[in-house]
């Protein structure tokens, strides 16, 4: 009763699009797909919506195969990242489209679009127009006739990404209740982001896409732990995870202008050249530290980005609040090592603060 | 500097709308007089300097025996075949642009912007290379002098008009509306009729805009393949004659040949102004 996909490849004009990405999504679960702009993302989503026909590969859901059903009978849902709504319809008009589509009878669809309304906060705006609407409003109402809809696959693609900030912030706590309390347990949700801390916080099941290919599956918390590779740790941090070359040896690992005592969970690793890695929240400010010139610092809302440099080690900082710093001024820092990531010369995480899984 | 600047471009704007409507006033004003107030002296406006007269207008519905010229048969052919060309290029226009807009057509070498093309091109190259293909195709199936052989013509010529504008106009509307209505249950057909189509109204009557214009002053193809049976409102105004016709009734009828195309103005003016769908859609 899942929908499972099988080896699906979509390559037009011989560029990949999709590489052989298979999957099994159960239902009342969330999924969100995590990957950089044209990793793949909007046509995987719109290869289970069915607008598009993958090349090879199987698609099924509730055990019929679902290549073989047109997309106005897949029964899915689907809410864009540009706010796609009826221009010709006022709010309350394209909230029941869809409905009116499967002709329901009128009071089942009074009920259902009254309670999409309250779900994304939109009574009293009924009769408004849909250019009257603010950006945030507008995805309110793409999302409310998604919602109504009571669909069996309900896809989101980066439904927050043309938002400002602020709303951003607002929409996504609000999304987080819709999914918590709104979704039934015959619901398969899935939704793609670029932004790793969105991805955390909805806390489902990730799928990490890159060029079209799955380079990781798994728990939103075991993704953020144990990446299973370098473009993995890129992709799923945000600033990206800090990147050093350095050689192991028994107690140090040396850098190109530091050494750092090796920490505990790298005893069992071997003494070779490795890529360390390290989050950009795990540099802090010390005294004691390494001294390093600020090249760039960034203030973003209550924390501060440094880009620091010594030599050439390039690291990115996370201070967790605002600070003014000067470029070309000197700082000290120092390195969390219990929080290094070791990753071989292929690129393969091969140590992990949290322990590996290799599952 | 501002001020001179608003002034020389009021000045401008006032000139040339002299320009422009003063022949049209003379005309008004001449359509209402009669011998007298023509020959006499010179006069402008009616009650004041000369008592109007709708002598002129009535020449125009009399018949030849009865001493008018009766425009009242190519005027309505007139707009039975611009009507008729204008609505079939508009339905088939406006399903033809959406399939070129909406699909990948491959044939061989040719693709979407090919097919495009084909259809501009029937309006690049001047009228007058058409003429004897029309003329030979009309009289081969027996359509010459006749409004039906009229409106497959204009459609010929009017057709890529509706095309050209809607497919552009389709290539605004984002690909996502589509989807999204193909999502929401709705059938190909059905997503283009309940969807696209209430969205694309402006576009809509820009290209039948377009359309009625062009069909309603062509003059060329009416000249050519029409000879005695059937006859339209160019042609007709044309050959109306100055020695013959009087000039108020010269004057009502270019005024009445210009009237529907002032009205379409009026009308399209108010919904363009209206704020296109680009503002709908972000």
């Amino acid at each position: 009763m899942n929908l499972i996909g099988e080896k699906i490849t979509y390559k037009p004009d011989d560029q990949f699009h999709l590489n052989d990405v298979s999957f099994n999504f159960k239902k009342g679960n969330l999924y969100t797909i995590l990957g950089r702009t044209l990793s793949g993302k909007t046509t995987f989503l719109k290869t289970i919506a069915g607008l598009l026909n993958p090349d090879s590969g199987n698609l099924s859901f509730e055990e019929k195969n679902f290549s073989k059903i047109p997309v106005w009978e897949r029964n899915v849902a689907m809410v864009y990242q540009q706010f796609i709504n009826y221009p010709h319809l006022n709010v309350y008009e394209n909230i029941i489209f869809p409905l009116k589509q499967r002709k329901l009878s009128q009071e089942k669809i009074k009920t259902d679009v009254d309670e999409a309304l309250k779900t994304v906060g939109l009574i009293g705006f009924e009769n408004r127009k849909i250019q009257e609407l603010s950006g945030g409003q507008q995805q309110r109402v793409a999302l409310a006739r998604s919602l109504a809809k009571k669909a069996k696959i309900l896809l989101l693609d980066e439904p927050l990404v043309n938002l400002d900030y602020k709303l951003r912030e607002q929409l996504r706590e609000e999304f987080k209740r819709i999914f918590s309390e709104g979704m039934s347990q015959e619901t398969i949700l899935i939704y793609s982001t670029t932004d790793p801390q969105e991805v955390m916080e909805l806390n489902g099941e990730v799928i990490v896409l890159d060029e079209g290919k799955v380079l990781q599956k798994g728990p939103a918390k075991e993704i953020f732990e144990n990446p299973l590779n370098l473009k993995v740790a890129e992709i799923s941090n945000d600033p990206p995870m800090n990147i050093l070359k350095g050689l192991k040896n028994s107690d140090n690992l040396n850098f190109e202008n530091i050494s750092i005592k090796s920490p505990k969970h790298f005893k069992n690793l071997e003494n070779q050249n490795y890529n360390f890695g390290i989050r950009a929240s795990e540099i802090k400010l010390d005294d004691n530290g390494e001294e390093f010139e600020i090249e760039l610092a960034e203030i973003s809302g209550s924390e501060t980005l440094l880009h620091l440099k010594k030599g050439n080690s390039k690291l990115i900082a996370l201070i967790e609040e605002v600070m003014n710093f000067k470029i070309h001024q000197k700082v000290k820092i120092i390195l969390n090592s219990s929080k290094f990531y070791a990753f071989n010369q292929s690129g393969e995480l091969v140590s992990s603060p949290y322990g590996i899984n290799n599952g | 500097m501002e001020k001179l600047y608003t002034f020389l471009k009021y000045t401008f704007i006032t000139l040339w709308t002299v320009f422009i409507v003063a022949p049209f006033l003379w005309a008004v004003s001449t359509s209402f007089k009669d011998f007298q107030s023509v020959n006499s002296k010179v006069t402008y406006i009616p009650w004041l300097d000369f008592e109007p007269t709708l002598e002129g207008w009535r020449v125009l519905v009399k018949s030849p025996a009865r001493g008018g010229v009766d425009i009242v048969e190519p005027y309505f052919n007139s707009i039975f075949v611009t009507c008729t060309a204008s609505l079939v290029s508009i339905v088939l226009g406006t399903l033809a642009a959406y399939a070129l807009s909406r699909f990948t057509f491959k044939a061989g070498f040719v693709r979407n912007n090919d097919i495009t093309f084909f259809f501009i091109s029937q309006r690049i190259m001047p009228p007058i290379v058409l003429s004897i293909p029309f003329f030979i195709f009309l009289s081969t199936i027996g359509l010459l002098d006749s409004l039906l052989g009229l409106v497959v013509v204009y459609i010929v010529l009017l057709m890529p008009i509706a095309v050209w504008i809607m497919v552009d106009f389709f290539n605004r509307v984002p690909k996502e509306l589509d989807e999204t209505a193909l999502i929401d249950g709705c059938n190909p057909y059905q997503a283009f009729y309940k969807v696209v189509l209430p969205n694309s109204i402006p576009g809509l009557i820009v290209a039948g805009m377009f359309c009625i214009i062009f069909g309603w002053i062509d003059f060329f193809f009416a000249f050519i393949l029409t000879f005695t049976e059937v006859q339209l409102l160019p042609v007709k105004v044309v050959a109306l004659n100055s020695s013959i016709t009087p000039w108020w009734s010269l004057s009502a009828s270019a005024l009445i040949s210009v009237a529907p195309l002032i009205i379409v103005a009026f009308v399209v003016e108010r919904y363009l102004s209206k704020g296109n769908l680009s503002g709908a859609l972000k």
